[in-house]
């Protein structure tokens, strides 16, 4: 960097003064047009901070003198999309459920709808695809605790499972049958074995024969004889190959001694009849629905 | 004519010889540096064959540009009728028989692609022709030198218009030049619109303020350009906007025709005079016709420049003197470097337009031509498109079978509804479910009703039993078919597990 002026030789023009290894650069005045741009481009954002909200204040900002918002904006287009809605909102409302699923109009839109729903309020614990986690359903598959027809889903979204919020949501108690002394370690164990020999899979077969008669004094009741489960007391299926909390051993024995509660919020005292509708075709529809 | 002319340009020599008073704005030598105004070019009228051929040029280019959205094509009930249109919304391109999806814009590229190479091949040819005779700058400049021409006079007229103070007549010229240049200028970005909507409904809706703002805006935005490069700026875009002229160089070699001053007969130049002896002088009598006619403001002698759009209106000029003086014609015309090595050494010239550059490019040019002819004559108007569920990749059911999810897209490009059956193979006992279509419950092969010139989106649930799957995924094949036709369209797809 230097401070004196230095004219370059070849073009007769006046260098910025500055020079780098060597490289000089010429003070070229800037291009009238690019000139031009600049100030309308000042002279605009003159006009912009009038008119659109611009500057920050202590605890608001500058307002413009249109009122522009693009909050409100937002809120104006959710208003108009939600009115443009309304029509089909209301007859989801108004059809059974069954019409809804098997009318392709209403099916599309409800569809559509229930993804969107599912996405903001069930994906969380249930998963984005609806695959669920350890003590969430799977809601692809064909086993339904709280039963899988359309209006049994309906009624599983609108009251939900062991909350307290709604007097009317399924409610069922699996004893701590380790935890409250009602079966010791070793009983434990052996009705664990038998339903993994329920299951199909690899079991103690003398430990499954002595876990079969306390399996049926105990489990029976609400698990079935063959451990069918029933949708009746929100009692899984321990015969086949979906668990949901898992079906090794020392799972088994984990549930059986603490019991389990998952809860579910009661879905209609948070979201309106149509779109809890929606979401019960949507989930029926993913693949395991009856 | 003569009042028309720049007072001091004079008659010599030979009657109806004129030598004009001009420099050349954009020569080398004293070619202004950047930051000074442009100097404006006045061009003089030519008459003669490149400037006939221009014409024709400009009136079949622009006749093109015009009349082509205004060409109906009947495609049958509820297809528009447009010969060539830009269905933006309706997500479609219309040319005459051809109707394109989306999803086939290869065909556009491979336009585009050919249209490149056909301009490296037809300026390996004869130099920079794109440039001189039809490109939309030289058209519309053309055009609008026209209009000023036509309002103001030629070129002695114009530049003493320039040169008058402001007066009511200076003012009305003005005015109606400008009026003119604007109306053709919308009718420009008016025309533009018309390719991308039914071009009658649009003409009224234009009119009544009924079309939408962006095609207001377009016909706004191409009205300004026009009007600004074709009647301002001109010569400056090829010359400091354009990148054609900066790479062309690259596409042409010493066999390459373009417009060219022999030095070779011209030099040494001489004003004219009377019974004089050729041989012992030059044939350039420096009259200055080629300079004065030119658009781009250059002197063709200075031999070939960046600046020069070999539009050929020198060669008119300098044909036209050259008839008149009695000496022959093509002192300036289109001519190879390669010719001007071969006259030096006394060799016999000649045109080679066969040479590895040309073959080269025209064999590339029509390698894609012809690929595109193949690939549009065997197009399928039935397409099938599987997208395999990311999440979940599987469900495992309670028997132990596994499901995948799949969302299947099927592209029925014909204007007919049209009955299909899926097929997949690659596992044993392979089931097929189609969401939202149960009452055909798990059948192996679900048909499809698929609307006319419709994309259709189906969920498909393919479900095979427990231990078929060995490893962590299969490869999976479905098989779209007609019913009534038997044309088929499959796709390969993937069915996965969680392995063993």
């Amino acid at each position: 960097m230097s401070d004196h002026r230095h004219v370059d030789e070849f073009t007769g023009i006046e260098t910025t003064g500055h020079e780098w290894d060597g490289i000089r650069e010429l003070d070229n005045p800037l291009p009238r047009w690019w000139q031009w741009v600049f100030w309308a481009c000042v002279v605009w954002s003159v006009g912009y901070w009038i008119v659109y909200p611009a500057w920050p204040l202590v605890s608001s900002h500058t307002k413009g003198v249109i009122g522009y918002s693009s909050r409100a904006e937002v809120a104006q287009e959710i208003k108009t999309a939600t009115a443009g809605m309304a029509d089909q909102l209301e007859r989801v409302r108004k059809a059974p459920l069954e019409q809804i699923r098997t009318e392709a109009s209403l099916r599309e839109f409800s569809l559509a709808g229930g993804r969107s729903a599912f996405n903001v309020n069930c994906s969380q614990c249930h998963g984005s695809g609806a695959q669920g986690f350890k003590g969430f359903p799977n809601l692809n598959d064909d086993e339904w605790i709280w039963g899988g027809t359309i209006d049994a889903i309906f009624r599983t979204i609108t009251h939900g499972i062991r909350n307290t919020e709604d007097e009317n949501a399924h409610q069922s108690d699996m004893p701590a049958f380790g935890r409250d002394g009602i079966l010791t370690k070793a009983e434990i164990s052996d009705v664990a074995e038998y339903v993994l020999s329920l299951s199909g899979q690899a079991a103690d077969s003398a430990a499954a024969a002595r876990g079969k008669p306390l399996f049926t004094d105990n489990c029976t009741a609400c698990h079935g004889d063959t451990g069918g489960g029933n949708a009746e007391f929100g009692a899984p299926a321990l015969n086949n190959d979906i668990w949901l909390y898992g079906g090794d051993k020392q799972t088994l024995v984990e549930t059986i001694t603490n019991s389990r509660r998952g809860v579910m919020p009661a879905w209609g005292r948070h979201l309106d009849e149509a779109t809890v509708k929606q979401l019960a075709i949507y989930v029926h529809s993913l693949g395991g629905g009856k | 004519m003569r009042s028309t002319e720049n007072q001091s340009d004079t008659a010599i020599g030979a009657p109806k010889i004129r030598e004009y008073d001009v420099e050349a704005v954009n020569r080398k030598e004293t070619r202004p540096p950047l930051y000074v105004p442009r100097k404006k070019i006045h061009p003089r009228r030519t008459q003669g064959f490149f400037r006939t051929f221009k014409w024709w040029v400009m009136a079949v280019t622009l006749g093109i540009y015009y009349v082509t959205p205004w060409l109906r094509w009947d495609r049958g009930p509820g297809a528009p009728d447009q010969a060539v249109l830009v269905d933006v919304p309706g997500r479609r391109f219309y040319f005459f028989f051809i109707e394109i999806w989306p999803q086939e814009f290869y065909y556009i590229a491979g336009l585009l692609i050919m249209a490149g190479l056909g301009l490296f091949l037809v300026t390996s040819v004869v130099g920079r022709a794109w440039c001189g005779y039809a490109c939309p700058q030289t058209v519309w400049t053309d055009l609008f030198i026209w209009v000023e021409r036509l309002v103001e006079g030629d070129r002695g007229a114009r530049i003493r218009l320039d040169k008058a103070p402001m007066s009511a007549g200076k003012l009305m010229k003005r005015l109606t030049k400008y009026v003119i240049w604007l109306i053709i200028a919308m009718g420009t970005g008016g025309a533009w619109v018309f390719y991308f909507a039914d071009a009658p409904t649009l003409l009224t809706d234009l009119f009544t303020g009924q079309a939408a703002t962006v095609a207001y805006a377009t016909v706004g935005v191409l009205t300004f350009t026009t009007f600004t490069l074709g009647g301002f700026m001109r010569e400056q875009v090829c010359t400091y906007m354009c990148p054609w002229p900066r790479i062309q160089a690259a596409m042409m070699d010493e066999e390459s025709l373009t417009v060219t001053y022999r030095t070779d007969r011209g030099e040494p130049r001489k004003p004219f005079e009377k019974n004089a002896d050729w041989d012992k002088r030059g044939d350039c009598i420096d009259c200055k016709a080629c300079v004065v006619v030119c658009p781009m403001g250059i002197d063709i002698r200075d031999g070939q420049q960046l600046e020069c759009i070999t539009c050929a209106l020198c060669i008119d000029a300098c044909d036209d003197v050259m008839s008149k003086i009695g000496r022959p014609r093509g002192l300036i015309d289109y001519d190879s470097i390669a010719n001007d090595e071969r006259r030096r050494e006394g060799k016999e010239t000649k045109l080679r337009l066969f040479r590895p550059r040309t073959l080269f490019y025209f064999a590339l040019w029509a390698l894609i031509g012809l690929g595109m002819v193949y690939v549009l004559l065997t197009r399928s108007d039935l397409d099938i498109n599987v997208i395999h569920d990311r999440n979940p990749l599987y469900t495992t059911l309670s028997d132990g079978s596994l499901r995948n999810g799949y969302t299947f897209k099927i592209l029925n490009k014909a204007r007919e509804q049209r009955t299909l059956t899926l097929h997949a193979s690659g596992l044993p006992g392979i089931k097929l479910k189609v969401v939202g279509s149960e009452d055909m419950g798990d059948s192996p092969d679900p048909y499809f009703t698929v609307k006319p010139d419709r994309l259709q989106s189906f969920r498909l649930l393919v479900t095979v039993p427990p231990g078929t799957l060995k490893s962590d995924a299969a490869d999976l094949r479905f098989v779209l078919k007609e019913i009534n036709t038997g044309q088929t369209a499959s796709y390969n797809s993937l069915f996965r597990g969680p392995g063993q």
